[in-house]
């Protein structure tokens, strides 16, 4: 038997045992999730990020909303009576990095699009308390008064799409126009917006056509979240995993 | 060599002014200038050094006894101390902000979303990370009996670290985040900390290879596990792809339900290997120096050493019990949860057995108490996780306040009580003295900060499980029974003894600066003098 010794007195040795013991379960758990087809289901819906729902994006990243909300509904029955249908792997498939969350200081945002009125986010951002007396979220009035700045929105999508999002040219191209396009409902180019990323909603969110600005950006993002999946025509039997 | 150091400054001043002059981001112009900064002030101090040691020959071994690097280890204290205190104090804040929101002040640099990054940063990485490069950087010096391998490396691997978490934390203010928990600093500075990290692998290497002793001791094992992984954790997890080379953002390399395995692959690993690793190289170098007694099993520290390190690589998953991540992971990651628990108690019972035949020393020794505490702490930190892992459990402990409270039972009680143990056990060993300034103080810091977190994690099972289970209450009529702002606002009374439970921890941590800072000066309290524990090695050295 090889005793324990002969690892003690050489330091390479114990370097590159370690590394070997240490990689072990990480290739074995992680490494399957990039090959195995069950590992994302089959759906239909999910999308790309609009220009504009990838920059509110980019901001509920900023602000660290992830600290104290989950976008993660467990298979649970109360979980799927309070927030909807559970999260399937392809809802963010696009999402890099994922958002599940692990702390619900509040409730779960993966399903709450379309669950409030745009009037409700701004008021509720601007002062949580406003709208939920026992809330203790941070208000953000900031986000209404701070005109939306992105470097390169064109960049930032061709960015997403060489780490595996479907954007396609078009997309990439009109990028800065389709960030006014979907506060703007009498562009001109609305129809092909809607072609691009079917379901965004087009509207002014923040209720100020003035200005585009990061609370724009942040609505029409919680907005679209759980929207894109159509649930009535998921079959849950084919995607056991 | 010395020139080498110095032409990499030139490089670092350079790329800074360069990032900054191009930045597409208001950010990223002031951490280009930051940095240029840092590389301007790192050659002023490698040139004035040059002048200083200039012909003499301190810097090797001599023969009567070993030269050590003490320099090095003292930097460390005094910035884990220093970052300790900015850690908790950051971490009663955002408590406080969890108690009464007004404390936000509707800014963006002060809202909770980015303060609770920089808590968890300061604790872990700040305190955690500069304790973990002080004590290595001592324990591998003391057990290889030679001085820590090269002159300038090791500083570049101290003021480097620093920079790092001046980086990250202006960075989180600022609201730049990768979103990772534990892994929030954007692209270029996880090239930072990468660089900062090869070197310090390379610095204690180093040290191991010109060891005067033939077998590497066990405490080391544990250091060299530390560094090796995270860098692995590290590397794998922030692999991401910036949008400009001038700009701070990038996105994640992976999507989804890939990103979120790979996260909490490093995120429990951080705990596994920053947190635990690298603590039990405290332990088993710092528990039987103080108590002056052998480690208690041999054969329990190779157990527990290769079981911990291969077992708790599969543990992450159970950060992801019912959720898209595949069902077969789920259950390997609860499996290996649940086995994880017999090399931590390995480990602990290896810990406290070592106090064989001298469990007096609890009663006379408070610096004894706090390593003691510490490794019981351990042990039930590491009960509890696997408790945790189980899905059932799971389903009523995720997302609430239970594991807020199970994180800190192990940070407040296992990692930090073992550091100010070490702390304590060095400022009189670097210092030269021959005791602490107060044995009385250790202790008034030990009863108040053990109070504070009995109340912290009591306040946080009792919120966690009432949460958990309103959450999932139904009414006679088969409703949900409880709004989710109810739960919020049942939530109350514990975060408020949450945070007092955080002012107590905070003010030990404050008697704790002060004590250690008369010990550096070489003061003794006039009511203690005579009964004080000796420092060993100054009693031993006569």
């Amino acid at each position: 038997m090889i005793s324990h010794k002969v690892i003690e007195k050489n330091s390479i040795l114990m370097l590159v045992l370690t590394l070997i013991v240490v990689s072990i379960g990480g290739l074995i758990e992680i490494s399957p999730l990039f090959y195995l087809e069950s590992t994302i289901e089959k759906v239909k819906g999910v999308r790309p990020y609009s220009p504009l729902e990838l920059a509110g994006r980019d901001i509920y990243i900023r602000e660290g909303c992830y600290n104290c909300h989950s976008q993660m509904i467990r298979p649970l029955r109360d979980e799927a009576e309070r927030y909807g249908h559970y999260s399937l792997a392809a809802e963010s498939m696009y999402d890099h990095p994922f958002q599940w969350g692990s702390k619900r200081t509040g409730p779960d945002l993966a399903r709450v699009g379309g669950r409030y009125s745009d009037e409700w986010h701004i008021t509720h951002l601007n002062n949580p308390r406003d709208v939920v007396p026992e809330s203790v979220m941070p208000g953000y009035p900031f986000l209404a008064k701070t005109p939306l700045f992105i470097p390169d929105i064109a960049a930032s999508l061709k960015t997403n799409e060489e780490v595996g999002v479907p954007y396609s040219e078009e997309m990439i191209a009109r990028a800065k126009e389709d960030l006014q396009t979907q506060v703007n409902p009498d562009a001109d180019d609305y129809d092909g917006f809607l072609e691009r990323y079917p379901k965004a909603q087009v509207r002014d969110f923040d209720g100020n056509p003035a200005m585009l600005s990061e609370a724009d950006a942040l609505i029409a993002y919680l907005q679209m979240l759980g929207t894109l999946v159509d649930f009535t025509t998921y079959d849950v039997d084919a995607n056991k995993r | 060599m010395n020139l080498l150091w110095l032409a990499f400054t030139l490089i670092g001043a350079v790329l800074g002014v360069l990032l900054s002059a191009r930045a597409v981001d208001p950010v990223m112009m002031m951490h280009g200038l930051l940095f240029s900064i840092a590389a301007v002030l790192s050659a002023f101090a490698l040139i004035s050094r040059h002048y200083k040691y200039i012909g003499a020959s301190l810097l090797e071994d001599n023969g009567s006894g070993i030269n050590y690097n003490v320099d090095i280890v003292k930097a460390g204290v005094i910035a884990s101390t220093f970052w300790g205190i900015v850690g908790f104090t950051v971490g009663l804040v955002i408590a406080l902000q969890l108690t009464f929101p007004v404390l936000n002040f509707d800014l963006p640099w002060t809202n909770f979303g980015r303060l609770r990054p920089l808590h968890t940063s300061a604790v872990i990485f700040a305190f955690g990370g500069n304790v973990l490069i002080a004590t290595s950087f001592h324990v591998v010096q003391r057990t290889c009996r030679t001085r820590l391998a090269g002159d300038i490396a090791p500083w570049f691997v101290f003021w480097g670290y620093q920079l790092f978490i001046v980086l990250a934390a202006t960075g989180y203010v600022l609201g730049v985040t990768q979103s990772k928990e534990y892994a929030e600093p954007e692209w270029y500075v996880d090239i930072w900390l990468t660089l900062v990290w090869v070197v310090y692998l390379l610095v204690f290497l180093a040290t191991l290879w010109k060891r005067q002793e033939k077998h590497i001791y066990v405490a080391n094992w544990f250091y060299l596990a530390f560094i090796v992984t995270i860098a692995m954790l590290h590397i794998v997890n922030n692999l991401s792809l910036p949008v400009s080379f001038a700009g701070v953002k990038s996105y994640s390399l992976f999507a989804g339900v890939q990103s979120a395995l790979t996260q909490w692959w490093y995120g429990h690993n951080a705990v596994g290997f920053f947190l635990t690793a690298g603590f039990l190289g405290i332990m088993y170098y710092f528990i039987p120096k103080r108590a002056n007694r052998p480690v208690y099993s041999y054969r329990l520290s190779i157990i527990h050493f290769w079981a911990l390190i291969f077992l708790y690589i599969w543990a992450g998953p159970h950060h992801l019990h019912y959720t898209a991540l595949p069902d077969w992971a789920q259950t390997l990651g609860m499996t290996f949860s649940i086995m994880l628990w017999m090399p931590s108690w390995g480990g602990m019972i290896n810990g406290l057995m070592t106090l064989s035949g001298v469990w007096d020393k609890l009663r006379t020794d408070p610096v004894i108490r706090f390593l003691v505490a510490s490794v019981a702490f351990y042990g039930m930190s590491t009960f509890e996780g696997p408790l945790m892992s189980i899905k059932a459990v799971n389903a009523l402990s995720h997302y609430t306040d239970w594991t807020i409270g199970h994180v800190h039972s192990g940070a407040l009680g296992w990692v930090a009580y073992i550091s100010f143990g070490a702390l304590y056990f060095l400022v009189p060993v670097l210092w030269k003295r021959k005791s602490l300034y107060s044995d009385a103080l250790v202790n008034l810091h030990f009863w108040i900060s053990t109070i504070g977190i009995l109340l912290y994690i009591t306040a946080m099972w009792v919120s966690g499980i009432l949460q958990g289970l309103m959450w999932r209450a139904y009414d006679s009529f088969g409703f949900l029974e409880y709004s989710f702002s109810e739960t919020v606002e049942a939530m109350h009374p514990f975060y408020l003894i949450r945070a007092l439970g955080g002012v107590l921890f905070l003010l030990g941590a404050l008697i704790m600066a002060y004590n250690l800072w008369r010990t550096a000066r070489g003061d003794v309290r006039e009511k203690e003098k005579g009964s004080l524990v000796l420092n060993m090695e100054m009693v031993g050295a006569r």
